[in-house]
């Protein structure tokens, strides 16, 4: 009987050995590449990988192919991955796994994209810092925290600064949070592109070239962004000239752009403050490049704006990204703008959509302003152009969106 | 009590006893695999089959020894586009290897890196050996290895290469298409040309095939697609070979850079997706200031064209395994693209 005791006490000992996942952690000091990849390779589902508080100086790409890994720092001013004398990888890190937790560390001046996680169900970014250290540059990378084709993407209380394109980026993804950032001097603070089910809420982008991008683009795998939430955020001062390499998307964006709307149906942008932002408060355009895209729809559609303050926007419009907005508004743009391209049956009044939706919003010392650019008129037959300024007009009911709710538990 | 739990607790424990037994590790050093007679001078055993393909990845101007060793008595299913079927235990073998000088080969080579795929249950494994400075025998690493190389090219210039083995996880940025890894360059498409064996030169598909390691395979056997460096084929033919081969392991439906919606796979018809007039998405710097990844008629206009050009990390492609420019690859991309309308 005694002996079966102890033999069960044994058993009992191994079992709860089994059940305490391991927690690696890794010190700053050489050959930081290889002790962290090989970590990285050789951990197990649910393992914590920890790198202590200190600078690593890394030279090739970083990769977690593991589900449910953590990766976490000290802090994101503590833990630091620098790339600064980066010599392969075309990115810092590269995340492929389901269920990963990347928390409490920076990414620094990596050659290309500083994180980025591919077709993976659910990827948690909490306290991670990505930053260019020499400020804008268009030879910085161009993305910061770059999640793409996944789903379940939560990136909370993150920084993201001098990307050459979007310092935060969701593409091609589904169920998507933003909250509690911090995204500048990059070209698009925040950018949710392709992309279905999403609230950015409670983030503050400034001194971004423009604040939050939503776009839909053509000729892409998923497309058709829909349901999108941008709610409570601050977009101030947007005001870095737009350093991106041409060519890019991105690099389209006028110079002091608040929150722009490119395509897309059912997105609702409400309670933010934006202000100081010199083309436009809110931008709302339909994709005008040629494409060859039978599955693209290039208008946006339900495009909700309510209770935001707007104050001191559209100050300065950018004559060149922004030509038609300066041309028509005389380089003062009210605080909305909206293009007015609608399809044909619609411009011809046989069908009637509600493209852009209104609600109260407020701005300092008066009445919110908007305008329709009518820019079909404008391109069709531009000798009855006008545009439009009523407001009242495109008052109504709005509409409601579905709660982002995920699937992964973490 | 305790008695009545124990045969519970008995059984608990075992399941974990056996749960974590790991599977069967891979071997530490190369030469355990018994796969050569002469591991140094990369001469096979009996049951290794030496082979080359048609259209293989460019790499550094590295040379490439291609083995592929099944278990007795087995065989491959044959496919003309697709990888060919092998059987369960298969190892495919490749060592990565410079030329003291590309002009006298017998001077012999300097090993870098040997890559096995292993076929198990579950699929395809990637393993990297690494091979020691005295040339004897190559170690597992899962890190991957940086290696600075100096060779003499064919031209008598001294060449030199910071040669990255890629870790494991690199090893599936090109491997993997649909989340499952795979081999890419045996496919019929590949595979139908001469070997010059110890026993003659022959057909390497009737080679296997007599050797009753592949099955089904037609006769006659289906044409090849232009090779890209053989002149006799027509421009178009041979720049699709080659995007084919250099660029499609990514640039695939369900494979790494699906979310590019540009796909260069040989059987890719639509103009949009093969990236005519087609705008970068998430290019960055790699746009180059360019504004489609290729403009028909103008090579200097095309993104494409930029991004084999460079061989800086964050704009150059592919990402992993080049470091410097195909040179004899640049003037056919030029060229197909300016013939293009």
């Amino acid at each position: 009987m005694k002996i079966n005791k102890k033999i069960i006490y044994f058993m009992v000992i191994i079992f709860i050995s089994n059940l305490s996942y391991g927690k690696i952690i890794i010190e700053p000091g050489p050959n930081a590449y290889d002790r962290i990849q090989e970590a990285l390779i050789l951990a197990e589902p649910y393992e914590n990988i920890h790198l202590s508080s200190g600078y690593y100086e890394i030279e090739d790409g970083l990769s977690l192919d593991i589900d449910n890994v953590t990766l976490s720092g000290d802090g994101l001013d503590k833990t630091i991955l620098s790339f600064k004398n980066q010599k392969s990888g075309a990115e810092g890190l590269l995340v492929t796994s389901n269920g990963v937790t990347l928390s409490d560390f920076a990414v620094e001046d990596t050659i290309g994209d500083a994180i980025v996680v591919k077709k993976a169900n659910g990827i948690r970014f909490l306290r991670v810092r990505v930053e260019w250290t020499d400020g804008p540059k268009s030879s910085n990378g161009a993305y910061g925290l770059y999640p793409v084709e996944s789903k379940d993407v939560l990136i909370d209380s993150c920084i993201a600064i001098g990307a050459s394109d979007a310092g935060i980026y969701v593409g091609q993804s589904e169920r998507i949070k933003v909250i509690n950032s911090e995204a500048k001097f990059n070209v698009a603070g925040i950018e949710i592109e392709n992309s279905y089910f999403a609230e950015v809420t409670n983030n503050i982008a400034h001194h971004n070239t423009g604040g939050i991008l939503i776009f839909d683009l053509p000729n892409l795998p998923q497309q058709g962004g829909h349901d999108i939430l941008v709610k409570n955020n601050k977009v101030l001062n947007n005001d870095t000239p737009n350093f991106a390499p041409e060519g890019n998307i991105v690099g389209k964006t006028p110079n002091g752009t608040g929150i722009m709307v490119m395509a897309n149906e059912k997105v609702i942008l409400e309670e933010n403050y934006i202000s100081g932002n010199a083309t436009a408060g809110i931008l709302v355009v339909s994709y005008l490049d040629e494409y060859e895209d039978d599955n693209y729809n290039p208008l946006p559609n339900k495009i909700f704006i309510r209770n935001n303050q707007l104050n001191n926007n559209g100050f300065e419009v950018d004559k060149v990204r922004a030509e038609p907005i300066a041309l028509l508004t005389k380089n003062k743009a009210p605080e909305i703008i909206w293009d007015g391209v609608t399809s044909f049956p619609e411009w011809i009044g046989l069908s009637k959509q509600e493209r852009l939706i209104l609600g109260p919003n407020k701005t300092k010392d008066r009445k919110t302003d908007m305008i329709n650019l009518n820019l079909m008129t404008y391109a069709l037959l531009p000798w009855f152009h006008k545009t439009k300024e009523d407001y009242d007009d495109y008052i109504g009911e709005g509409i409601s969106l579905t709660e982002v709710n995920f699937k992964t538990k973490w | 009590m305790v008695k009545k739990y124990t045969k519970f607790i008995f059984f608990l424990f075992l399941i974990i006893l056996i749960s974590s037994v790991s599977y069967a590790k891979p071997h530490k050093q190369l030469s355990d695999y018994n796969f050569f007679k002469d591991i140094k001078n990369q001469i096979p055993r009996d049951e290794t089959v030496p082979y080359k393909i048609a259209n293989p990845l460019f790499s550094d101007y590295s040379y490439k020894f291609r083995f592929v060793h099944m278990p007795l008595n087995t065989a491959a299913e044959y496919s003309y586009n697709n990888v060919f079927n092998f059987p369960i235990g298969t190892t495919i073998i490749k060592t990565f290897a410079y030329p003291i000088d590309e002009r006298d080969l017998d001077k012999g080579f300097q090993l870098l890196e040997t890559r096995l795929l292993i076929k198990n249950k579950n699929g395809w494994e990637p393993l990297s050996y690494i091979w020691n400075n005295e040339q004897t025998n190559a170690f597992l690493k899962y890190t991957g290895h940086t290696f600075n190389v100096s060779w003499i090219s064919n031209n008598g210039q001294e060449k030199y290469v910071r040669y990255r083995a890629p870790n494991v996880n690199q090893c599936k940025t090109c491997h993997e298409i649909n989340n499952k890894i795979q081999p890419i360059g045996p496919k019929g498409r590949n595979m139908n040309i001469n070997f010059v064996y110890p026993s003659g030169e022959a057909n390497q598909i009737d080679f296997w095939h007599d050797r009753k390691l592949l099955n089904n395979i037609p006769t006659p056997l289906k044409r090849n697609p232009a090779i890209w460096d053989d002149a006799k084929y027509g421009i178009n033919e041979r720049a699709r070979s080659y995007l084919d081969a250099n660029c499609a392991h990514c640039h695939q439906k369900g494979a790494s850079a699906s979310n590019s919606g540009f796909y260069l796979n040989i059987d890719e018809n639509n103009s949009s997706i093969l990236g005519i007039y087609k705008t970068p998405v998430a290019a960055g710097r790699g746009s180059g200031g360019l504004k489609y990844i290729i403009d028909p008629g103008n090579p200097a206009d095309s993104i494409l064209l930029y991004r084999m050009l460079s061989t800086d990390p964050g704009v150059m492609m592919p990402e992993l395994s080049r470091n410097l420019q195909h040179e004899e690859a640049i003037p056919l991309i030029r060229e197909w693209i300016s013939q293009l309308k």
